[in-house]
């Protein structure tokens, strides 16, 4: 455990290395739980099984990320990612479009709607909850029309999102990790991601510093649509087929990630890695209650017991830290 | 009037802050029937002095008497149980309720469990006869103007049988045919024996309303006299501390203006308000608070939008509300409330330092962090700031040492002309001759420096030319070598009747 901590603490300023070793901590813990109690967790298919489970909550949460981090909020995110995997699908399938084009087509599709977000929030002064609740409704509604609600088969090229890498490591995996590392140098190395700390931690001051707000928040919101597309087409790639239904209230997942991950909602706080980890506590903790023969019924009573509690540890630990 | 019953007393009252000593011995009393009027300048220890007879603090020392008998005011309730009521500027009131709702807010009369709204209403009617406004009870308080605010207010405290009503700056906000309006009520409640202290910065006023005034200075009582003093001798009372040789400046010769503020104004804050500051020059903004020099600066800077006139940073003109314009012309704004918009108190020292220069660090999106840092550490050396290491949170920093961060910022991105909003507000003494030193040092480089400040020795102290506000206009210019606290106090207390905020 101390091992683990260690290599994986890169920057080691002091109140970063004790919010990530919490949620760290606790990852580390579920897995050695899980690995005394059932025989078939801590195998390699089960692993790489966890990690197809994690990638889409996951690629969600890290767009997420980007707007917890400016004080904001996304609930359409799980929309979102329903919708672009439709439009892809349906534009290959309908029009005959190359799936090339069509996954451009979807991407833009999740990007336009994060635009619309930050336009509605940015321009129209509106609450964030409120402007992508309505987007959350806008966006599902329209992958029904488009897809009159049937499934659409995905183009057999994008589908191999959903295989395997010689036969073992699974695609999704990749394309986690690869966000991931966007994500982390998006929030590290650009100026929209230390912008989006600055505008997360004091609006005005960052306003009255010369950072753009309004067009800084485009920005952020665009990237958590472009990131939805993205979770929404390697979904619909596992499932070979683009669903109207989708991904529904992946939202809340991706936020519990966040914020076990170590993000405030309050904003001004959050990294990548961090929210890694939280989508893989969420992953582990249902693939062990799943081995462990828990209800599905009792798995939500847990999850949200350690959702409580994850958060509840962070707050009383930054507490005591002052 | 003087064998009028005495209802409240104050006896050595302290009360410190962290690093603060607000209050250092304050003695007040207050007789039945009397109109007592606090005077002071900004942070002379008025609003502590009152926020401890409301019971939202209390006091490290003295005591408080009521009744000759020394009471423990630990809360709202406790104050209103002793009958003191306090209307503070900003009111207590909820907007989204009607007038009777709020006057009956927490015990409205029931009927079968159920607020019975007609009893509601009629109660509320005959309070508000009571203070004689012609308010409808079921109009949402939303909708009323300020004085009928204030006056629902009044007639709240009234209802809870308050003896003692203290009045924060209850004209700031009134029109002239307002403010008689209160000024005939305040005569009423105080024939009916209630004790009444008023606080004002109009010195016209104290003759008007009051009965005796107490003057406070730095933390303490220092002189108690008939409101019939002349102004002038209320001024030297309120001002008269010595200027001691805590300012440092070392003028330096004035060069070409840098900015040019011309005619502007935004309607609600100030109007017509021109001046100019040259390279190598303070130039000093003085006057009471609300006079509008804060929101002169913030559409100076582009924070705010000016609804006319013109600002000019070497001779360019800026478009009106844009502070990256501002920004890109060689402004710096180090604001008034530190906390609230100069700083990201949850970043480091490093990211702070290095939020101005953000965008100008960035090639193609990326940010030169390594750059960033490096140069944040060349600016906290040179300003001496006080810290563990650059990744400190500037939270856990010292008022000072937050201040140089605010400052450093600037520096970064070298701006020419700097306006300084309250500068050294809640800084220790050794912080702010730091701070002046600054100052000097950018004025001596040619940089221009516009410093508004509520602290007048500091004013006199640091500028080279002081501008003058009141009521939303700039009431004159003095040299600093002809002027004093005296000359400058009398302008910032000058009448400006059309300029009354509406």
């Amino acid at each position: 455990m101390l091992v683990s901590t260690n290599v994986l603490a890169v920057r080691p300023t002091a109140r970063t290395l004790l919010a990530e070793n919490g949620s760290v901590a606790a990852l580390v813990v579920l897995v050695v739980a899980l690995s005394l109690l059932s025989g078939d967790f801590l195998t390699v298919t089960n692993l790489l099984n966890v990690g197809v489970q994690a990638a889409v909550t996951a690629i969600l949460a890290f767009g997420s990320t980007f707007v917890i981090i400016t004080s904001g909020i996304d609930l359409s995110v799980g929309a979102v990612a329903a919708l672009s995997a439709i439009v892809l699908a349906w534009t290959a399938a309908d029009s005959g479009l190359p799936w090339p084009l069509a996954t451009l087509v979807a991407l833009a599709v999740g990007i336009g709607c994060g635009l619309v977000n930050a336009a509605l929030i940015a321009y129209g002064k509106l609450p964030p909850f409120i402007a992508t609740l309505a987007m959350l409704g806008v966006a599902r509604g329209l992958a029904l029309v488009v897809s009159q609600g049937s499934p659409i088969e995905m183009p057999e090229a994008v589908s191999h999102l959903g295989d395997t890498v010689g036969g073992y490591l699974p695609v999704p995996v990749l394309v986690m990790a690869l966000m991931g590392v966007i994500a982390a140098v998006v929030l590290n190395r650009t100026y929209a991601g230390r912008a989006m700390y600055a505008i997360g931690g004091n609006e005005e001051a960052a306003r009255l510093s010369g950072i753009a707000v309004s067009r800084q928040k485009l920005v952020t919101y665009a990237l958590s649509g472009a990131f939805a597309a993205v979770a929404g087409i390697v979904l619909a790639s596992r499932l070979a087929s683009a669903q109207p239904q989708a991904a529904s209230g992946y939202e809340l997942d991706a936020i519990a990630a966040v914020v076990i991950g170590g993000a405030s909602l309050s904003g001004g706080k959050g990294r990548a890695f961090g929210t890694l980890v939280g989508a893989l506590i969420l992953a582990v903790l249902r693939n062990g209650l799943n081995l462990l023969s828990v209800s599905a019924f009792w798995q939500q009573v847990v999850i949200g017991v350690v959702i409580a509690l994850a958060v509840l540890l962070d707050t009383l630990r930054r507490r005591s830290g002052r | 009037m003087s064998q009028a019953r005495e209802i409240l007393r104050v006896e050595g009252l302290g009360k410190r802050f962290p690093g603060v000593v607000a209050l250092d011995g304050v003695d007040f009393d207050l007789r039945a029937g009397e109109v007592h009027v606090l005077l002071g300048e900004n942070g002379a220890g008025k609003s502590t002095l009152i926020k401890m007879l409301s019971g939202a603090y209390q006091p490290d020392s003295g005591r408080i008497l009521v009744d000759g008998e020394p009471v423990d005011i630990r809360n709202a309730s406790d104050a209103q149980r002793l009958g003191i009521a306090t209307i503070y500027q900003e009111f207590n009131l909820v907007p989204q309720l009607t007038v009777g709702e709020n006057l009956a807010l927490g015990r409205p009369p029931r009927r079968f469990g159920f607020v019975d709204t007609r009893r509601m209403h009629e109660q509320a009617r005959g309070m508000l006869d009571l203070v004689g406004v012609g308010v409808d009870p079921r109009t949402r308080v939303a909708d009323l103007g300020i004085a009928q605010m204030q006056m629902v207010e009044i007639a709240k405290a009234l209802a809870l049988n308050a003896r003692v009503l203290i009045m924060d700056e209850p004209t700031a906000v009134l029109t002239t045919t307002e403010v008689r309006r209160l000024f005939d009520l305040v005569g009423q409640l105080r024939e009916r024996g209630v004790a009444v202290v008023f606080i004002t910065h109009h010195l016209e006023e104290i003759a008007q309303i009051g009965d005796r005034v107490t003057v406070l200075r730095d933390g303490r009582s220092v002189a108690q006299v008939p409101a019939g003093t002349p102004e002038e001798e209320l001024i030297r009372l309120m001002v008269g501390r010595p200027i001691d040789q805590q300012y440092p400046r070392e003028a330096s010769a004035a060069g070409e203006p840098l900015l040019q503020v011309r005619d502007l104004s935004r309607a609600g804050a100030f109007s017509g308000v021109s001046f100019e500051v040259r390279a190598g020059e303070v130039v000093g903004l003085a006057g009471l608070v609300g006079a509008g020099r804060t929101e002169v600066a913030r559409a100076v800077f582009g924070a705010d939008t000016p609804d006319s006139g013109e600002v000019l940073v070497r001779g360019r003109r800026l478009p009106g509300g844009d502070v990256r314009a501002a920004m890109e012309a060689g402004l710096g704004l180090v604001p008034e409330d530190r906390k609230g918009q100069g700083l990201v108190l949850g970043a480091d020292i490093a990211e702070n330092l290095g939020l101005v220069t953000l965008r100008g660090a960035s090639h193609g999106g990326f940010v030169d962090r390594a750059g960033q840092r490096q140069a944040a550490a060349r600016v906290a050396a040179q300003l001496g700031v006080r810290m563990s290491h650059l990744g400190q949170e500037v939270r856990t920093l010292s008022g000072g040492n937050q201040q140089k961060i605010v400052i450093g910022k600037w520096l970064l991105a070298d701006a020419n002309v700097l306006i300084l909003d309250e500068p050294t507000r809640g800084i220790d003494v050794g912080a702010k001759v730091e701070i002046y030193q600054l100052i000097n040092s950018l004025t001596a480089s040619g940089h221009a420096v516009l410093m508004i400040s509520s602290d007048l020795p500091e004013i006199l102290g640091m500028s080279d030319r002081i501008l003058v506000m009141a009521r939303g206009r700039l009431v004159g210019e003095l040299e600093a070598a002809d002027a004093n606290q005296d000359s400058v106090m009398a302008l910032a207390v000058t009448e400006v009747e059309d300029a009354r905020v509406h």
